[in-house]
């Protein structure tokens, strides 16, 4: 069974990735995370993603274009990154959910995938 | 108002002292859990409404009872076809008012029903705390790690199931006892939340139900008394919890077993618990619990001692693997083999495990990692606690574990 984990962040946990004093704490518990993820066996695919102010929302109404900088949603948590596991059931996905580094300060948001359209 | 705030106080009183032998016996004779915990709600909503003006009656018990039994016995007669007219009858004849004699303690038989192998192995934990404790979904989901709503769902199928599927709410036989009462004390082992296959350094994943799971297993210990692996399991968890203060330093760090100053465990605690672990001994039937038991006696004699009998610990693991393997039971004997002085050994115990089952198990890696580093290889060492941390769910573990790590690297 395939679930997205989906890393919500704080904007401290963000601040923590550039933070010269907090940088390599930060990265060395992700790649720990990612390190344990990868020793599993279980990821489909995933990647972490740029801060939200590089973000940019588009929207088309009355077909005009309304481009926006930043995220779309103001609200305390942003997306930081993403993983696609493949595993037996949602128990282990929560587990994988628990588990991330940033579940301690954010939130990590378990969806199962969608099977392929036309199966 | 005064008799008001006296009679929402008995209520409630009663609601906690004995929700869990009413709804036992109502639902022994109902055989029905669901309707036996919405008749004896009612039957408390309508004393707190009856008591102030009427008074409190001598027995709230057995007033709570009648009208549970009322209520009970009016959604019967809507519903006829549904129920067994033999239970209905036994209802019908029993006069309502008059006191009655001592109520018989149905616990256990709810625990037997709550832990029936027919029910799902991840409900029976909480639905023997709901019955037999009557605690609310949301008091226990989140040491359950599941959502209130989803584990509220869980327990109306499993009750539903109860019901329509006729499990009997009887104490099984002799022949059936020692398996079904496994079954029990492994659902009271799961409040406590500590899963068999925990160990050193997972004491961190105790539950906030651990006094509700050493009350269950002292009910079980008090109906069942020739039950040695009842009391073990008491022993097990009494041992666990005297430990708990020690486990977390000052500053808020993880404190490790063998670092653990034993002058914040609690003596008294870990002399009750020796004491329960003698008296299940003298009966003569040895199992997992007890062996567990064992050993974190074993571990709490430092108290006493000054030192940690490893060899001791090494051979209570080698019985506990030998009879009653788990994953966590072989890793941590494991490093009670290396621990004992032959860490070769203890590695290759460790590497001997089935390895597609361990990719994600957090203790076998934590061993890996300490058994290496024992033995001087410590770039494999390295890659095993970074695995290891990212598979800790605690800050405080993965804090403990980099320092570790890091503690390596310089050496």
């Amino acid at each position: 069974m395939q679930y997205m984990l989906i890393y919500h962040e704080t904007a401290e946990d963000f601040t923590k990735r550039t933070n010269p004093e907090t940088a390599q704490a930060h990265m060395g518990s992700s790649s720990a995370y990612i390190g344990a993820l990868g020793q599993a066996g279980v990821i489909v695919s995933g990647n972490g993603l740029q801060p939200p102010h590089t973000g940019t929302s588009v929207r088309l109404r009355d077909g005009k274009r309304l481009i926006h900088d930043g995220p779309y949603a103001d609200t305390k948590e942003h997306l930081g990154g993403y993983f696609i596991i493949d595993v037996p059931s949602l128990d282990d996905a929560l587990e994988w959910a628990a588990r991330s580094p940033n579940a301690a300060t954010g939130t990590t948001e378990v969806r199962p995938v969608l099977p392929p359209l036309g199966k | 108002m005064q008799a008001v705030q006296e009679a929402r106080g008995t209520a409630e009183r009663a609601a906690r002292e004995s929700f869990g032998r009413l709804v036992s016996w109502l639902a022994w004779q109902w055989r029905d859990i669901a309707a036996a915990e919405d008749a004896l709600s009612d039957a408390l909503l309508k004393a707190l409404e009856a008591w102030p003006a009427e008074g409190i009656p001598q027995a709230p018990d057995a007033w709570l009872l009648a009208v549970a039994k009322r209520q009970l016995l009016q959604v019967a007669r809507h519903d006829r076809v549904r129920f067994d007219p033999a239970v209905t009858v036994l209802f019908e004849h029993e006069g309502t008012h008059e006191a009655p004699p001592d109520i018989p303690d149905a616990r256990l038989k709810l625990m037997f029903v709550c832990a029936h192998p027919a029910i799902d192995e991840k409900v029976r934990t909480p639905l023997m705390l709901q019955t037999v404790l009557g605690l609310q979904a949301a008091e226990i989901a989140p040491a359950m790690l599941m959502s209130p709503s989803a584990l509220a769902q869980r327990l109306v199928r499993a009750k539903q199931k109860i019901r329509d599927a006729g499990l009997r709410f009887e104490e099984p036989e002799t022949s059936e006892l020692p398996q079904r009462l496994h079954h029990v004390l492994e659902s009271v082992y799961g409040a406590f939340g500590l899963s068999v296959d925990a160990v050193d350094g997972a004491e961190g994943r105790m539950s906030d139900l651990q006094q509700e799971a050493i009350f269950l297993c002292s009910v079980v210990c008090q109906l069942l008394p020739e039950s040695a692996e009842a009391k073990g399991l008491l022993a097990l968890m009494i041992f666990c919890r005297a430990r708990q203060a020690a486990q977390v330093s000052a500053d808020e760090a993880f404190v490790p077993l063998q670092r653990q100053d034993v002058h914040r465990w609690n003596r008294e605690a870990i002399i009750q618990a020796d004491h329960c672990l003698w008296s299940a001994a003298q009966l003569r039937q040895p199992g997992p619990f007890q062996l567990e038991a064992a050993i974190q006696a074993a571990h709490c004699h430092r108290l006493f001692t000054g030192v940690t009998p490893w060899r001791a610990i090494d051979d209570l693991y080698r019985q506990i693997n030998q009879y009653f393997p788990t994953a966590g039971s072989r890793v941590a004997g494991a490093v009670a083999t290396a621990e004992a002085g032959d860490a070769a050994a203890g590695l290759a115990q460790l590497l001997a495990m089935d390895s597609k089952r361990l990719q994600g198990f957090q203790p076998w890696w934590v061993a890996r990692a300490h058994l290496l580093s024992m033995l001087g290889r410590l770039d494999e060492a390295d890659a095993a606690f970074q695995t290891a941390i990212g598979l800790s769910t605690q800050q405080r573990i993965k804090d403990h574990l980099e320092a570790r790590r890091q503690s390596v690297r310089k050496a």
